[in-house]
């Protein structure tokens, strides 16, 4: 990984250098374990705060809505999709971006490492596949394919879709992995087994927003939560007024969500939501063959219409 | 134990009752409605207690504001535009906005709702007996300037004071509030009136022609030590007018502006008008300049 | 200053006669995070947590909370009249508050208890609590107490402060209700322990290594901290989501909003985040903190220097790390506050 780093540190800065670009953003080393903060670097000068692990979860498509400068940006597969579909949704020009592109190996999740640890985690390094986690009793080593976050571990698209620089070999893709059982396995309950597992999944939201926030496809200028003129949903703790912005928010990515995890990251309650985009996610590959940011040049599957389109999904 | 070894731990015992339930409205009925613009979007409400001992309770001053409040709407914060000398009655002009205010706007006489107030500071009375003032408005934040205009006339007020100037303009002539106040004014010796609009094409227009800060160049008197000016306005007048009174030779402490947050409680608590350690609801709405020019210009 | 000893084997027999006369709130463990609950008849608090995920604030300022009632049925005389909704403020007790919860719950007091306005559902239920704190022995690598005008074995706010001795717990009282508690509980075994708790006092604030700088804010110029260069580098990573605010013990931020279905309405308030381009937007449209980088900056200035300046009791912050801890982008408060502290020492006041 500290080859991605010292790489990532170079080409940034020979594009700030020839002036290929105003700004780079990326990752720069944060203040906990396991915990990176996006940062932007705007001169040659600053680029060794840039740095590469397996902390980079924070999807960074998000910083780049409505940005008018010349920018490069460090993209890791998930990323690079966001990225097109910024550029699908004129969230951004093609031409305003140098795409550094990062090969994934995939994300740890942090909280499924101090669910494992035996204590308070004081430091997490990463070596070969493998994560050492020193707490003050002990060093646990777990294997990285053990820890990964939920999106990372069925993930599909771990090289960038769209680049300009590469840092490294393309990485081999997961083929062997079935990306919706968890989905099936809702599928196949009962209405109410369902009723009840999604009450139960949304009970501790505190509505904080961090999930809506984190996500690069939330750029709404004022979100449906937040209109007054009409009010579409309470703004209370009711359960329904919590569901209705969660299922809402679902559709609002359905055929753009990339399955990138930011939200189920940011939350700081633990909830799962990626267990509603990612049913809209497999509808849309069921249904339309579509994955989300594959591509600039095809239009999303739900804003365009083919003849042949299904329609039995229509009462 | 004596209470007194606790005294470091800061749970310092409570009020045994707390006084009044602060965001509990007064009811109030609305007596009735007064179309003040050309435009329809401002008319004045005027609201009279349903009980009595209430209106007692709501004790008020010129520049302070209340919550008004709807059952099942929300409320917003307005400037009180009657006169704490009028009684038996209270009364606010609204602009048509947002959710509550568009509500209002429906709203008929005879209908019931809620005050919650009188909340934030006032002008200074206290410092500006003695003084010479000036007062400078602008469109309908011209409110809880009438508010001051009517108590600073009061007869058993008038003489506190010395010289009342008024500059007061809108976009026309059908934009002005309170017209028929505003020509009394006009017509008296005891106070300095000048009226103007932006633009008019009524050849019988007999005021000023202007937007307010030139207006107020010219007409307004040098300030001194023993003048102040009251500035209420959009933001962009208050911009061009404090040049313009600097000129006059108005200190930062004698320039007395009345600002607008978002706000939800009015009693200073829900946190979100804070400019700097300043809440507007509570600490303001009026400050000096001097006291802005100290605090982040977050309004 | 009175101290009891109590025997682990009588503590549950202990919470059981309180219920008689308390609520019981304490931390559990539920999906492996700790939070505060009711606890049920015969439910132990679980005081085995370093500390809870979300700040104990939400027993005295719950999330959402009805302030008012009425009725909009055209048929009732009293339609349109707002009521004070009913309440239950009978005695409760959280057992098991760390000493900074309880610290930021006097500076939250300095919000809701003014000599002009009390609010009297904060200090309704804070009034009908009794706190008893658990002495931390063991502090997160994020905790900062120590130099946040609070610590591990910090008495203000509590009415009685627990301390862990393995087979039994040292119980200070700090205040007449706390005393009364323990006297509730049938804990009535008077021990000489003030050494014991000193020591334990110096060893745990020994463990809290993590700093927060604060020296030079109070003489600092307000304007200079405000205009200074770093906000947009601090502010870039933010996603303006409310998770600092809301896991912040001392953030006391509302909304108020109606709701009405059919001929039943209530007037309720809900937390609310500086972080929130709507928390100060104008109907007008225009926004005085329109900008992510404005509201990160409001949000350290309000906590570091306009509450420093407002009430000189020192910052807005109890050191609880939990803001740290769960910021999904690692903005980190020590980080900031360092940053200001520096600006600081060149930026004192002209006077």
């Amino acid at each position: 990984m500290s080859t991605y780093t010292d790489k990532i540190r170079e080409t940034a800065q020979r594009l700030l250098k020839e002036c290929k670009v105003e700004m780079v953003i990326g990752f720069r080393k944060g203040s906990q374990p396991m915990m990176n903060e996006p940062c932007v670097v705007r001169s040659p000068e600053e680029v060794d705060q840039l740095i590469w692990d397996s902390n980079c979860g924070i999807n960074l498509a998000n910083y780049l809505t409505n940005r008018k400068e010349k920018i490069g940006i460090v993209a890791k597969g998930c990323d690079s999709r966001n990225i097109v579909t910024h550029i699908v949704e004129n969230k951004i020009a093609r031409e305003q971006l140098v795409i550094i592109g990062v090969p994934c190996l995939g994300m740890i999740d942090k909280r499924k490492i101090a669910a494992a640890a035996d204590g308070e985690i004081l430091s997490v390094t990463e070596a070969d596949g493998q994560v050492m986690v020193k707490t003050a009793q002990a060093t646990q080593t777990f294997a990285k394919s053990d820890v990964l976050q939920g999106n990372c571990s069925v993930c599909t698209h771990r090289n960038p879709v769209i680049h300009d620089e590469m840092i490294a070999e393309p990485v081999p893709e997961q083929t062997d992995v079935d990306p919706y059982a968890d989905v099936a396995e809702i599928d196949a309950m009962t209405p109410e087994q369902r009723h009840a597992f999604f009450e139960e999944l949304l009970a501790p939201c505190i509505r904080c927003y961090a999930c809506r926030n984190a996500c690069p496809l939330c750029y709404c200028p004022t979100c449906f939560v937040d209109e007054s003129k009409p009010q579409w949903v309470g703004k209370g703790q009711d359960p329904a007024d919590v569901r209705t912005f969660h299922f809402l928010r679902a559709y609002h990515c359905a055929g753009r969500c990339t399955d990138c995890g930011a939200c189920q990251r940011a939350c700081p309650v633990g909830i799962n939501m990626r267990l509603l985009t990612k049913k809209l996610n497999k509808d849309c590959l069921e249904l339309y063959g579509w994955e989300a940011g594959l591509s600039t040049e095809t239009r999303p599957a739900l804003d365009d219409y083919q003849p042949n389109d299904p329609e039995n999904f229509i009462h | 134990m004596p209470a007194s070894t606790y005294a470091k731990t800061g749970r310092t015992p409570l009020r045994e009752e707390l006084v009044e339930n602060p965001y509990l409205p007064y009811p109030v009925r609305i007596d009735d409605i007064v179309v003040e613009s050309e435009d329809r979007n401002l008319k004045t409400f005027k609201f009279v207690f349903l009980n009595p001992d209430e209106e007692a309770k709501f004790a008020y001053k010129a520049g302070q504001f209340a919550e008004l409040s709807i059952a099942g709407v929300g409320e917003i914060p307005i400037g009180i535009a009657s006169s704490p000398v009028e009684k038996g009655f209270i009364k606010f002009t609204i602009n048509k906005a947002g959710l509550v205010t568009s509500h209002l706007h429906n709203m008929k006489v005879g209908d019931i709702m809620g005050v919650r107030g009188p909340l934030g500071n006032w002008y200074p009375w206290e410092t500006l007996e003695g003084k010479n003032i000036l007062i400078v408005g602008g469109g309908f934040a011209f409110t809880t300037l009438r508010s001051s205009i009517i108590y600073l006339l009061d007869p058993a007020n008038r003489k506190k004071f010395k010289n009342i100037t008024v500059v007061y303009g809108a976009r026309s002539p059908g934009m002005l509030l309170y017209k028929d106040e505003l020509i009394a004014w006009e017509k008296r010796d005891d106070i300095d009136m000048h009226i103007t609009v932006d633009g008019t094409s009524d050849p019988s227009w007999k005021y000023n022609v202007g937007f307010v800060p030139p207006i107020t160049e010219q007409k307004a008197p040098q300030g001194d030590a023993d003048s102040y000016a009251i500035v209420c306005g959009p933001p962009i007048m208050i911009k061009f007018t404090q040049p313009v009174l600097e000129k006059l030779g108005y200190d930062h402490d004698h320039i007395i502006l009345s600002l607008e947050n978002r706000m939800k409680c009015g009693i200073g608590m829900c946190g979100r008008c804070g400019i700097g350690r300043e809440l507007v609801c509570k600490d303001g709405p009026v400050f000096t300049l001097a006291q802005i020019n100290r605090t982040p210009r977050e309004y | 200053m009175k101290v009891i000893k109590i025997e682990k084997s009588q503590w549950s027999q202990g919470l059981d006669n309180l219920r008689d006369a308390f609520r019981l709130f304490g931390p559990v463990i539920e999906k492996g995070f700790y939070d505060y609950r009711e606890l049920a008849a015969g439910q132990a608090p679980d005081l085995s947590f370093q500390n809870t995920r979300l700040s104990p604030k939400s027993l005295v300022f719950p999330q959402s909370e009805t302030m008012l009632n009425y009725s909009l049925d055209p048929a009732d005389p009293e339609r349109n009249i707002m009521k004070e909704a009913p309440k239950d403020y009978a005695p409760r007790a959280v057992i098991g508050l760390r000493p900074c919860d309880a610290k930021a719950m006097v500076l939250v007091k300095m919000n809701f208890d003014t000599e002009e306005y009390q609010d009297p559902y904060w200090l309704n239920l804070y009034n009908a609590t009794t706190f008893v704190g658990l002495a931390c022995d063991a502090p997160c690598g994020t905790c900062f107490c120590t130099s946040a005008g609070c610590g591990p074995y910090h008495e203000e706010g509590l009415d009685v402060l627990l301390t862990d001795r393995d087979d039994h717990y040292l119980a200070k009282a700090l205040t007449d209700k706390g005393a009364q508690l323990l006297e509730k509980a049938g804990w009535t075994q008077a021990a000489d322990a003030d050494t014991i708790i000193e020591k334990a006092k110096q060893a745990a604030e020994a463990k809290v290594t993590s700093k927060i700088e604060t020296d030079g804010l109070r003489a600092a110029d307000t304007m200079a901290l405000y205009n200074a260069g770093f906000w947009d580098d601090v502010a870039f990573a933010c996603i303006n989501c409310g998770t600092c605010t809301f896991s912040c013990p001392t953030c006391w931020c509302f909304d108020i909003q109606d709701e009405a279905y059919r001929t039943k309405g209530v007037r309720m308030r809900n937390w609310d985040s500086c972080m929130f381009p709507i928390f100060t937007v104008h109907t007008t449209g225009h926004n005085p903190r329109d900008t992510k980088t404005q509201r990160v900056r409001q949000r350290f200035m309000h906590k570091l220097k306009y509450f420093v300046d407002k009430y000189d009791q020192g910052i807005m912050c109890v050191g609880c790390g939990r803001c740290v801890r769960q910021c999904p982008v690692n903005i980190d408060i020590r980080k900031v506050s360092a940053l200001m502290n520096a600006l600081s020492v060149q930026a004192r006041c002209a006077v």
